[in-house]
């Protein structure tokens, strides 16, 4: 029952931290820059989501893609002014800004949403139900199939769309990519998009299980970074496959040692795995050229 | 050139009006500084807690009110002074210094946060300013181990809150085998200490403890624990959204264990968050507003309506905060009149001189004295439960 429980509880929060690490991965790969704002992208999905569903009455196949497209349209923003005016200048300053701009995004969440935690309901959370011996939600149960299914659907579409192969050209060489007619700023525009909606995924599908407010996605994104690391921030798989890995040791060292050690032993792990792996679980050595 | 000309010239009137502004000014504050005696407040009146210090300051208004129109503390009216400390023990220790030295408050009243107040204590104790504590509960605010002790509080206490929650887990709910689930911050921590050592005294041992962080989504795996430990009770430490994780995780397990809670449910939509199962959560509180309230309750109550526009019981959340800071004024106020100035020492020692006082929460008989600056103690607390949004006593 403690095995089943935690591991339940490690592949649902695994595969979430999965989601928000990819959106690292993916502007890595094309762009050679990650939004550190991820953990907000997440919040505004899940705030977007109770504006829309409980405020406004929606349902959720007509919120839940607004919600989204409202995550992509910020991190059409991020790439705009948070990320692109430092590139082109050659500093790396956007590192600084996209904290800077998670931070304003949380505070004026703060502002307007409110300071009190709302709770966003769902009928695939109220009533448990018998699985292995404990006691689960069944969205639980769907939060690693989701997770596991955008990963793989994600892998597909870079492979076998047009889109996907201009994004995996333009990551291969920027330059030979811009003459054979692909637009650049256009794909790496879009790969914030991407990266900011499937936090924004993560944060609706959380939200449920959790509550609404200005500051959950912090701790969230701060996790999927160093899941991104531990992937192997260049390995869509390996990124997807450290992100449950995470989301498994955390729980069971919190079920079998106690809550004390958890963030000891976890963040002791990943320092261990990195020692051994340096370019991360399935990462690339990057090429340094002299 | 010529535009630093008018620049120039701008700043002269400026400065002659500010000039002009500081002498009319000048000899008005003075005067008005006859009139009343001025009392502070530091307290969080934005973020998060912007809620706590919205019922302190309520409190104090209405009580000011009262002293005010039975003729003020010898001839002289009351005037609040606010500053907002933002939940930083840096802004607040600033603002108290600010609120002593520059506006000369007489009696300073503190918020929602233990950090915080912690950081005015010392300073409090050293410019001998009586700081009265309306809410944070750390035990050692007011048992800091100064040899000039400045600070008193009508609140609860964490040291007292252990006993009273011990008591009620062990006589209400027949516990032998007691958990704890505790935010993993020095409030919880200092619940930690308060909670042992009452369950000492009982000659009963926790059969487990186990912390977690303020957004931790799922707290099964710690829960798995204390159950499989055979904890018959919990005792939660956590504000609002913690608490209802641990409420959610608990419906999940399907574990049907009696939690008994420190006070932090009732500082937000617990029952929105936490589920219908929030409403089992037996917590303390200092005082509620019920349909069946003292003529004093009622009194405050009325006021609150015609002065905020509160309509239901439901609407008086933080109840906690208003009725502590009413009693704590009403009590400075006593003393006040009896030091007959505002020197600080003066003030100090007249709390020790205060009888009787028909209060809000209780009546007080002697409240405080050198070996004792808590007004209320652990026989003092109600324990309750919420029902639809409303927090309504437990018998």
């Amino acid at each position: 029952m403690l095995l089943t429980s935690a591991i339940v509880t490690g592949l649902g929060l695994g595969s979430m931290y999965g989601l928000i690490a990819l959106g690292f991965h993916i502007t890595y790969t094309v762009s050679n820059t990650v939004n550190f704002a991820q953990g907000s992208a997440m919040m505004v999905g899940a705030v977007l989501g109770f504006t829309l569903m409980v405020t406004l009455g929606m349902p959720l196949w007509i919120a839940a893609p607004i919600a989204l497209a409202g995550c992509g349209v910020f991190g059409l923003i991020v790439e705009r002014f948070l990320v692109r005016p430092f590139v082109e200048r050659n500093s790396d300053a956007w590192l600084m800004a996209t904290v800077a701009g998670g931070i304003i995004v949380d505070n004026i969440v703060l502002f307007t949403f409110g300071k009190e935690p709302r709770s966003l309901p769902s009928p695939l959370a109220t009533n448990s139900i018998e699985f292995l011996g404990t006691g689960v939600y069944p969205l639980q149960l769907l939060i690693p199939v989701v997770g596991i299914a955008v990963a793989v659907a994600l892998q597909t579409v870079f492979r076998r769309t047009d889109f996907g192969k201009a994004l995996l050209a333009v990551v291969q060489n920027r330059d030979a990519a811009r003459l054979m007619g692909i637009n650049a700023k256009v794909v790496i525009a879009s790969a914030f998009a991407i990266s900011t909606a499937l936090a924004g995924l993560a944060g609706l599908l959380i939200a449920p299980l959790f509550s609404v407010h200005s500051d959950m996605g912090t701790l969230f994104g701060l996790k999927a970074f160093a899941v991104a690391i531990l992937g192997g921030i260049t390995s869509a798989t390996g990124v997807m496959i450290a992100g449950l890995l995470y989301g498994l040791i955390e729980a069971l060292v919190t079920a079998y040692l106690g809550s004390t050690y958890t963030q000891i032993v976890v963040f002791s792990v990943i320092i261990l795995a990195l020692a051994l792996r340096p370019n991360g679980l399935l990462g690339r050595a990057a090429v340094n050229k002299v | 050139m010529v535009c630093r000309n008018t620049s120039w010239t701008r700043r002269l009137v400026l400065a002659g009006i500010s000039t002009a502004a500081l002498a009319l000014s000048a000899p008005f504050d003075l005067a008005q500084a006859q009139e009343t005696i001025k009392v502070g407040l530091v307290a969080a009146l934005s973020g998060q807690s912007a809620k706590s210090g919205e019922a302190i300051t309520r409190g104090l208004s209405i009580a000011i009110d009262e002293v005010n129109a039975a003729g003020g503390i010898n001839g002289k009216k009351l005037e609040l002074v606010s500053r907002d400390d933002e939940s930083n023990p840096g802004k607040g220790l600033l603002a108290a210094r600010e609120l002593v030295q520059r506006e000369k408050v007489a009696v300073l009243f503190g918020g929602l946060d233990t950090p915080v107040s912690l950081a005015i204590v010392p300073f409090a104790n050293q410019a001998k300013v009586p700081f009265m504590g309306v809410w944070a509960a750390g035990t050692n605010i007011t048992r800091n181990g100064a040899a000039d002790n400045y600070v008193f509080r009508v609140s609860a206490v964490d040291a007292y809150v252990g006993e009273a929650l011990v008591d009620y887990a062990l006589e209400k709910k027949g516990a032998k085998a007691p958990g704890m689930i505790l935010i993993n911050n020095p409030w919880g921590e200092s619940n930690e200490h308060a909670l042992h050592d009452a369950l000492k005294k009982r000659g009963v041992e926790a059969v487990g403890v186990e912390k977690f962080e303020t957004n931790d989504v799922d707290v099964v795996p710690q829960l798995t624990r204390l159950k499989q430990a055979g904890a018959d009770v919990l005792f939660m430490v956590a504000n609002v959204a913690p608490s209802s994780q641990v409420v959610k995780s608990l419906d999940r397990m399907g574990w049907d264990v009696p939690v008994v809670s420190h006070w932090g449910p009732s500082g937000g939509r617990f029952t929105e968050l936490a589920g219908p199962r929030g409403e089992d959560v037996h917590f303390i509180q200092t005082y509620t507003f019920t349909d069946n309230m003292s003529p004093k309750g009622q009194q405050v109550f009325a006021k609150l309506k015609e002065n905020y526009g509160v309509t239901s019981l439901a609407d008086v959340m933080p109840a906690t905060g208003i009725a502590n800071a009413y009693d704590a004024l009403h009590l400075s106020a006593l003393a006040l009149a009896k030091a007959g100035s505002t020197d600080g020492t003066a003030v100090r020692d007249a709390f020790y001189e205060i009888g009787g006082y028909d209060g809000l929460i209780k009546t007080y008989d002697k409240p405080f004295s050198p070996e004792n600056h808590d007004a209320l103690n652990a026989k003092d607390y109600v324990f309750t439960h919420f029902v639809k949004g409303e927090i309504i006593p437990l018998n």
